[in-house]
C-alpha cells in the first residue's frame, strides 16, 4: 500500500533495533544501574500500534513503555457516560457518537446498552455526519458527542460554525474535548512517577504545533520526541528519545515532519479559539480533576451547548474502588499488576475504561499482549505477597 | 408452519397463477388469503418452480434412495440472512442466501442439494425488491446445482423487521471416508486460505454509505462447493474446513486453537488482503482479520498435503489468490499469534463485540 507499507519496513526496523540495542545498555553503563529506561508515550493511537505490530516484542528489555493519558475514551468519568445516557434517553433526541465511546460503561447502562433499551443512537464518523442528521430529522433533537483531544476539536469547532452559519437550531454537542499539555504537566507533577522520556502526540500536534512541549524540557527536564503512528515512526521516535538521553540532552524534536508544522495548523487553532474557552477544570477517570484540561462552548454559541440547553444530571460518581486505572495511566503499575485486571476486568465486562477501547493499555495487554509473561509475573507477585 | 408455502410442489399445468398488481409488500400479503397466494405464485413459484413437481404440500418429499447413494450420513444446517443494505457490490441478500448455506454444507464435506427459503418482509417493501431477490435466489441455486424445494412467507409490522430477512436451511450428503472437524488440528499442519480476505466486510460497510468513500472493493459472496471438491479430491486428508464468514480469518483460527488445544501461527505478510480493504481498515481503524468473508475457506491440511493442497486450490477459478498463511503450532493451546509484517507478534484474539471504529 503506498504511502503505508513504506513505514512498515522490517528492514528498516532492524536497523533502528541494532542502533536502539547499542544505545540501552551504554545510558544504563553511564547511570550504574540495571533500572529500565522509562518513556511513556502519551498518546493512544501510539498505544494502539505498538500493540498491533508487536513493537513492544522487539525492543531490549532496558526499555519499558509506559501507556500514557492519550486515549479520549479512557479517561471520560463515569459521570460524563451517565449524561451521554440521559441525554440519549430523551424524547424526541438523536444521540450521535464515535464507535469507540459506544460501549464505555456508565454506572447504569453504556450508549449500546442504551440503544438496546430503546434509545436512538447512532454511530457517525464526524461531527459533520451529525449535523447532516439533524438537517434530515428537523423535527428531532440531535445531539453529537463531541470527545477527544485537539485532534478531533478542530472538526467539532468548524461543525458548530457551520450550524451557526447555517442557522440550524436542532443541534447541539455534549462537549467532553479535553487538551493535553495540563495533562502531560499533572503526569510530570505526580510524585510516584518514574519517567525518561515522552512519545510526543502526533496528531494533536499537527493541530498545536511544537512549542507548548517545551516546558517539558526546559522546566521538567525531560527529553520529547514527536512521533507518528506508523511502527517505523514509533521506533524512530525511541530511537530519537534514547539518543537525547546518551547525549544529556533534553529536546522538544520532531520526528513527524512530514505531517507536524511547527507552529500548528492556524485554521484549526482559530476555530478551536472562536468556538471553545477553557473550563477552570475538568475530571478524568483515574486522574482526578486537572485544571484547565478541558474546553467548553463560548456564551456566544450558547444555543449549541447541551448541558446548556438541556438538564443534565451532571452527578459525579466515583471510579470503581477495585480499578487502578490512575495508576496504570501514570505508569506507576503496569495493567496485569492492577487487582482485577483480567478477572473482573475484562473487554467483556471493563470495570475501568482502559478496559474498553482497543487504545487502552489494559485491552491491549488483554487482546494483543504477552499474556504469559503477564501470568508470570502475576503469580510471581502473588508468591510474594 | 400454518402458511407454509410450497414453493416447488405447485403442479404449475394444473393450477391457475395469481399476480401481484400493487407495487408496494403490505400486511394482506402475509394474512394467508388470496393476496398471499399471488405474491406467492408471481413472485416466487415464478422462478423457484422446478421439475421436482408434485401437488402443494406442507413439506418437501425427497427421496431417501437418492441421498444414500451420495454417501453416508446427512448434513443439515441452518442459517438467517439479515444484511443491510439488501444490495451490495457483488451481490444482495438473495444471493447471500443461497451461498452461505451452500457453504456451510460444503465445508462439512457434502454435497448441498436441497433448500428451503422463508423470508420475512417488512410491510412497504417494494414488490419488485422481492421479485428481484427471489430471482437472484433462484439463479444462484441453479448455477450452484440445488434446489429450493420448501418455504414459507411472513409479513410483519413496519419496524418488526427491517426491509426483509431470509432463512434458508440445507441438506446435503456427506461422502464416504470424509471425516473434517474443528477438533482435529494438529501441530505440524499447514494453514491455508482460498484468496483475499475481508472484501465482504468492507464491501458491506461502506455500501451503507456512512463513511462516503469511494472504493470499488466488492463482496466476495460465492458457492464453494466445487472449490472444496477439487481439493478433498486432492487432500482427503484434510483435517478441518470452515468458510470465514462472521468474525473473519481471526475468529475461525481461535476456533480451531480453542477445540484442537493447539497453538496457531500465521504471518502478516503472506495473509492475502487487497490493499483497498487495507486502505479502508486503516481509514476506519478496523483491523481487516475481523472482516467477514462469504466466499473465502479457511483449511487445515497435514503438512505433507500442504503444497498439493494450495495447488488444488490454485486449481479452480474460487482459489486463484490462494495462500498458505501459516502453521499449528505445539504452541500455547487456544492461542493465535501473528508474526507481524514489521517483524513483532501480536496475538490475535477472538474478537469481543463487533469491531468498532476509533475515534482518531
Amino acid at each position: 500500500m503506498k504511502y503505508v507499507d513504506e513505514f512498515r519496513d522490517p528492514e528498516k526496523a532492524r536497523f533502528l533495533l541494532e542502533e536502539i540495542r547499542v544505545l540501552v545498555p551504554r545510558i544504563q553503563s553511564e547511570r550504574a544501574t540495571s533500572d529500565p529506561i522509562y518513556i511513556m508515550e502519551v498518546c493512544g493511537g501510539h498505544t494502539h500500534a505498538i500493540f498491533r505490530y508487536g513493537v513492544e516484542t522487539m525492543l531490549p528489555k532496558g526499555i519499558e513503555l509506559i501507556h500514557g493519558p492519550g486515549c479520549p475514551v479512557c479517561v471520560l468519568p463515569m459521570g460524563r457516560v451517565d449524561d451521554c445516557v440521559a441525554l440519549a434517553h430523551m424524547p424526541g433526541m438523536i444521540f450521535t457518537t464515535f464507535g469507540d465511546a459506544m460501549r464505555v460503561p456508565g454506572s447504569k447502562e453504556s450508549l449500546l446498552q442504551a440503544k438496546a433499551n430503546g434509545a436512538d443512537v447512532r454511530m457517525v464518523y464526524s461531527p459533520l455526519d451529525s449535523l447532516q442528521i439533524a438537517k434530515n430529522n428537523p423535527d428531532r433533537q440531535v445531539c453529537f458527542f463531541a470527545l477527544g483531544f485537539e485532534t478531533t476539536m478542530p472538526s467539532t469547532a468548524l461543525t458548530v460554525l457551520r450550524a451557526k452559519k447555517e442557522g440550524i437550531r436542532n443541534f447541539t454537542l455534549f462537549c467532553n474535548h479535553i487538551t493535553i499539555i495540563p495533562t502531560i504537566k499533572a503526569i510530570l507533577d505526580s510524585p510516584d512517577l518514574q519517567l525518561d522520556g515522552f512519545l510526543g502526540p502526533g496528531h494533536v500536534s499537527m493541530v498545536i504545533g511544537n512549542s507548548s512541549y517545551r516546558f517539558i524540557a526546559e522546566h521538567y527536564k525531560k527529553p520529547l520526541v514527536i512521533a507518528g503512528f506508523e511502527p517505523l515512526d514509533i521506533l524512530h521516535g525511541i530511537w530519537m528519545v534514547l539518543k537525547q538521553i546518551a547525549e544529556g540532552r533534553c529536546e522538544i524534536e520532531n520526528q513527524y515532519k512530514r505531517v507536524v508544522p511547527e507552529g500548528g495548523n492556524t485554521v484549526a487553532l482559530d476555530a478551536i479559539g472562536q468556538v471553545f474557552e477553557l473550563r477552570e477544570f475538568f475530571e478524568w477517570r483515574g486522574l482526578g480533576s486537572i485544571d484547565h484540561s478541558g474546553v467548553r462552548i463560548r456564551d456566544s454559541f450558547a444555543e449549541f451547548d447541551a448541558e446548556r440547553r438541556f438538564s443534565v444530571p451532571a452527578l459525579k460518581i466515583a471510579d470503581p474502588k477495585s480499578c487502578q486505572c490512575g495508576e496504570v495511566l501514570k505508569g506507576v503499575i503496569k495493567p496485569w499488576d492492577c487487582k482485577v485486571f483480567g478477572r473482573d476486568c475484562t473487554p467483556e465486562t471493563p470495570l475501568g475504561a482502559l478496559m474498553v477501547s482497543s487504545e487502552g493499555a489494559c485491552a491491549a495487554y488483554y487482546q494483543y499482549g504477552d499474556i504469559e509473561k503477564i501470568h508470570d509475573t502475576r503469580e510471581l507477585v502473588e508468591e510474594v505477597a | 408452519m400454518s402458511s407454509v408455502v410450497e414453493l416447488a410442489h405447485t403442479n404449475g399445468k394444473a393450477r391457475h397463477r395469481g399476480k401481484v398488481k400493487v407495487p408496494t409488500i403490505t400486511l394482506a400479503h402475509g394474512g394467508g388469503g388470496k393476496a398471499m397466494h399471488d405474491l406467492i405464485d408471481d413472485v416466487f413459484l415464478e422462478v423457484f418452480d422446478n421439475e421436482n413437481q408434485s401437488p402443494l404440500e406442507d413439506q418437501a418429499r425427497l427421496s431417501l434412495s437418492a441421498f444414500a447413494a451420495l454417501g453416508d450420513r446427512l448434513a443439515f444446517t441452518t442459517d438467517s440472512y439479515v444484511v443491510k443494505p439488501l444490495d451490495f457490490p457483488g451481490g444482495n441478500i438473495g444471493k447471500l442466501a443461497i451461498c452461505g448455506t451452500v457453504n456451510d454444507l460444503a465445508v462439512g464435506g457434502a454435497v448441498p442439494l436441497y433448500l428451503s427459503c422463508s423470508v420475512i418482509i417488512e410491510e412497504g417493501l417494494p414488490v419488485d425488491t422481492m421479485r428481484m431477490v427471489a430471482r437472484t435466489m433462484a439463479e444462484t441455486a441453479l448455477a450452484a446445482g440445488v434446489r429450493v424445494v420448501t418455504g414459507d412467507t411472513k409479513v410483519v409490522e413496519r419496524g418488526a423487521c427491517d426491509k426483509l430477512f431470509i432463512n434458508t436451511a440445507g441438506v446435503g450428503v456427506i461422502r464416504a471416508g470424509v471425516d473434517m472437524g474443528v477438533d482435529k488440528a494438529k501441530p505440524g499442519d499447514a494453514i491455508l486460505v482460498n484468496g483475499l480476505l475481508g472484501d465482504h466486510g468492507a464491501a458491506i460497510l461502506n455500501a451503507r454509505g456512512d463513511m462516503q468513500l469511494t472504493t470499488p472493493i466488492e463482496s466476495d459472496c460465492a458457492f464453494l462447493h466445487g472449490l472444496i471438491d477439487a481439493l478433498l479430491s486432492a487432500v482427503p486428508a484434510t483435517r478441518f474446513l470452515r468458510d470465514a464468514t462472521r468474525g473473519g480469518l481471526a475468529t475461525v483460527l481461535n476456533e480451531v486453537a480453542e477445540a484442537s488445544q493447539v497453538g496457531v501461527e500465521i504471518y502478516e505478510d503472506r495473509t492475502p488482503i487487497r490493499s483497498e480493504v487495507k486502505g479502508f481498515c486503516e481509514i476506519l481503524g478496523l483491523d481487516p482479520l475481523y472482516l467477514a468473508n462469504e466466499g473465502k475457506i479457511v483449511c487445515v491440511v497435514p503438512r505433507e498435503d500442504a503444497d498439493t493442497a494450495l495447488a488444488a486450490l490454485k486449481s479452480h477459478p474460487l482459489g486463484e489468490g490462494a495462500a498458505k498463511i501459516g502453521e499449528v503450532t505445539d504452541g500455547r493451546p487456544g492461542r493465535v499469534v501473528m508474526q507481524t509484517v514489521f517483524g513483532g507478534r501480536r496475538i490475535v484474539d477472538m474478537l469481543v463485540g463487533e469491531q468498532l471504529p476509533r475515534i482518531c
